[in-house]
């Protein structure tokens, strides 16, 4: 049976992509796994692979094509299988239509000695879930993508933790295919019907492993999920540090804590909310004294290029330090909740050619001051040649930023939903300072922290500034 | 170890057992004088005589009730009907009087007794002649059900039948007669209601049972050149089914394809998949699939009758199916 290759969401935001380069030829032979194209998301360039075995029959998109998430791209199959019916199939303008009619016919062949009302049943879901663009690891399975479970905020924030796929919602009435067909033009019109398919193992094991469903597409009949799926899976979010599942970070048990909101919160987060925007944020400054700092990097520094530290790695080290005393800023407003975080991983700001991208220092409190070095470098440096995966930009609970190397002594960075707080890192300087009523030279940072008001109050967050002021003037405690 | 045929293998067990238990006698239609329609009984009428080894007029019904009463008054009957398609005529004296004894009676009356003959289709022996009947016994609580499929577990079964105080119904298979296999040496018993692991593997079970095991172990290898292992559980017994060696296996592939030569509807495999289900829910990866006789009353003509039949092609499409191969 032939693999439909289709443009896959391969980040949380995508609904586009660009076919950068093809790897493989027309007649290549290709297994699963093998990579076919490069495609260029919304924040990466992206291996797009095969999910089948057999040869690569034919290429539909030309490199640099653009195409909504879902297009076909091409049609892997036995080198001597009749594809017409898949490649005629396939209209350039309208894809979600188009891989309706695939979708009924695979849950036709799938469901041949089944009642016709089952099978358009299938085919509605297969249809719905098709066209969803979302969470990473999308495959292009036979015809179908599952459903995605709702982020809790807006652009790369993480997927709404859970450890069990929610009850299916009630079936409803199936229309014909052919009126799909008309509905199809928008890539998410279906995807509320949709109801994901999983084997029992599959469900017992992403269980077992903390591994959300939604984040997974099925390669089984009808986009059934089943055990492979669990273990490809698993295998890429065990290779390497590349690959460290950010929703899976933030899923366990026993990670975070929510908060009711209580009446008064409600009411300051309503009000506050109808004065400043969506996110009422308030900013507050501090200035560090980082001479201390700054004589530790030197010393760390001349004990070997291993020890180096920049003043932005002890920063964070600090932070996340900081967040463990304080769990109140290391949290996600959720509308209807406050979710604090007992882990800690700390976004920073990168800044990369036409934008910014905010990889994500997972568990940076358990981190030694050499470990955030070396991983916020590696980070950075993948992060300008766009080599980052999606797990590895998502899932924090904090961020920074930092300009100071630009020369700006004192900035305010706007929160990433539904985190609480940025704290944003101003340029160390020489200043003068009265010390005991002498004046002295020293070095000194501003800091700004931007808090949202409906999770932070000024003295929570005015108290976790004192705690990371602490640090970050008594460096010694962050080697230690 | 010997290598004889299932034929011979039985006629050890038959041999061993009379010799061993002077209770123990042989009786149905043709078993003496002519030494057994498939010549199971072959040299037993000159070896043990005609008060063991008895001919029976062409009446199931009868020699059936016959067997059930020495049972009740301490002997050790075995009863050959000359195919399970004749024993039809008998039931009655199978599911309502040997099987029900023992609990009617209250304990007084135990049943030991051995109802034995081929049993499945052979080759175009048309609709009335070719039908496997382990669902309808193994249906009924009081009855042991044997289906063994290769010589040594038929020696090992029937010897254990014999010696067993239960009424049990004993499957041989007709085409199965002149196969060859290993049967160990000396005393060789094989325990009722325990399954036998005939090929091992890690990527489907294939749960079975009676002929369909050769065909399952044929498969085996065959699939082993593609790469594909796959277990195969051989349950021997349909009644006491071994429910922790279909769980074993499951548990381990995460897939099962239930194998036999008898119909869809109410077949064993209906029991063996309702069981997965329920055991091995958590450790499924794929719905239970199963093949089977198609559900009909077996054709005549040769290639339909091949069509009907269950067999190794159908196990092969199968087994990739549940392991999304295809």
């Amino acid at each position: 049976m032939a693999t439909k290759v289709t443009m896959e969401a391969l980040s949380p935001t995508m609904e586009e992509g660009r076919l950068v380069k093809w790897t493989k030829n027309e007649g290549d032979p290709v297994a699963a796994g093998d990579v076919l194209a490069e495609v260029e998301t919304d924040k990466a360039v992206m291996e797009l692979v095969a999910r089948g075995d057999g040869v690569l029959r034919k290429r539909l998109a030309n490199e640099g094509d653009s195409s909504p998430v879902g297009t076909l791209l091409a049609v892997i199959g036995t080198a001597d299988e009749n594809i017409d019916s898949i490649v005629g199939g396939a209209g350039a303008s309208a894809p979600a239509a188009a891989q309706t009619g695939q979708a009924a016919q695979a849950a036709g062949g799938a469901r041949a000695t089944g009642p016709a009302n089952q099978t358009v049943a299938d085919t509605k879901e297969a249809a719905g879930q098709s066209a969803v663009p979302a969470s990473p690891a999308q495959s292009q399975g036979e015809a179908s993508t599952p459903p995605q479970q709702k982020a809790g905020g807006t652009g790369a924030s993480p997927p709404a933790p859970r450890s069990a796929p929610p009850p299916p919602p009630r079936r409803p009435a199936a229309p014909p295919p052919q009126q799909q067909k008309g509905n199809g033009a928008h890539p998410t019109a279906q995807s509320a019907g949709g109801r994901q398919r999983t084997s029992p193992l599959a469900r017992r094991l992403a269980s077992e492993k903390g591994i959300q469903l939604g984040a997974i597409q099925g390669s089984g009949p009808g986009g059934r999920i089943v055990k492979r799926d669990i273990e490809n899976a698993r295998a890429a979010a065990t290779t390497g540090m590349a690959r460290s599942g950010a929703a899976e970070r933030l899923a366990a048990e026993g990670d975070f804590k929510d908060v009711p909101l209580t009446q008064i919160r409600k009411t300051i987060a309503r009000r506050l909310a109808e004065s400043n925007g969506p996110v009422p944020t308030f900013f507050l400054t501090a200035e560090f004294d980082v001479s201390r700092a700054a004589e530790m990097r030197t010393q760390l520094a001349e004990m070997g290029d291993q020890y180096k530290a920049s003043f932005n790695d002890i920063v964070i080290k600090a932070v996340a330090l900081a967040l463990a005393e304080h769990p109140e800023v290391n949290a996600h407003w959720l509308n209807d909740k406050i979710r604090q975080f007992n882990r800690i991983h700390v976004a920073m700001a990168v800044a990369v050619e036409d934008g910014l991208i905010t990889p994500v220092l997972f568990d940076a409190d358990r981190l030694s001051l050499w470990e955030i070095s070396a991983k916020a470098r590696d980070l950075a440096k993948r992060a300008r040649d766009r080599k980052l995966m999606p797990e590895e930009y998502t899932g924090s609970t904090f961020s920074v930023s930092n300009l100071g190397m630009f020369g700006i002594d004192q900035f305010t960075a706007i929160i990433n939903p539904p985190e609480a707080g940025i704290l944003a890192i101003g340029g160390v300087e020489e200043k003068p300072v009265v010390i005991d009523g002498q004046l002295e030279i020293r070095q000194r940072m501003r800091v700004t922290m931007s808090c949202d008001h409906r999770v932070i109050d000024g003295a929570t967050g005015a108290k976790f500034l004192q705690t990371l002021k602490g640090f970050v003037e008594n460096p010694l405690s962050l080697v230690i | 170890m010997a290598v004889v045929t299932y034929r011979d293998a039985l006629t050890q067990a038959l041999r061993e057992e009379l010799q061993r238990d002077d209770t123990v006698f042989l009786m149905g239609e043709e078993v003496a004088q002519y030494n057994g329609a498939y010549k199971v009984s072959k040299g037993l009428l000159d070896e043990f005589g005609p008060m063991r080894i008895v001919d029976t007029p062409i009446t199931e019904l009868g020699f059936a009730g016959v067997g059930v009463g020495a049972a009740m008054v301490g002997l050790r009957p075995i009863v050959e009907f000359m195919t399970w398609n004749f024993a039809l005529l008998a039931i009655d004296e199978v599911v309502n009087a040997a099987a029900k004894m023992l609990y009617m009676s209250g304990g007084q009356y135990k049943m030991p007794m051995v109802f034995r003959g081929p049993n499945g289709a052979a080759l175009q022996l048309s609709a009335q002649h070719s039908q496997a009947w382990e669902s309808w016994f193994a249906h009924i609580p009081g009855l042991k059900v044997c289906t063994p499929g290769t010589p040594a577990d038929a020696k090992g079964l029937l010897k254990s039948a014999i010696r067993d105080d239960n009424p049990v119904v004993f499957l041989e298979g007709e085409m199965l007669y002149n196969t060859k296999g290993e049967v160990p040496d000396g005393e060789h018993l094989v325990p009722i209601g325990v399954a036998d692991l005939k090929r091992e593997g890690d990527h489907c079970s294939v749960i079975t049972h009676g002929k369909m095991a050769l065909v399952a172990m044929r498969v085996a290898d065959d699939l082993a050149k593609e790469g594909i292992n796959i277990d195969v559980v051989d349950l021997r017994t349909v009644r006491p089914i071994d429910v922790e060696a279909i769980a074993r296996s499951v548990q381990k592939t995460n897939r099962a394809v239930v194998l036999e030569e008898g119909w869809e509807i109410c077949g064993m495999g209906s029991q063996v998949v309702d069981f997965i289900q329920r055991e091995c829910f958590d450790d499924l990866d794929a719905p239970v699939l199963r093949v089977h006789q198609e559900d009909v009353p077996m054709p005549y003509a040769k290639n339909l009758e091949r069509a009907a039949k269950p067999d190794a092609a159908k196990a092969i499409a199968a087994i990739k199916k549940v392991m999304y191969l295809d």
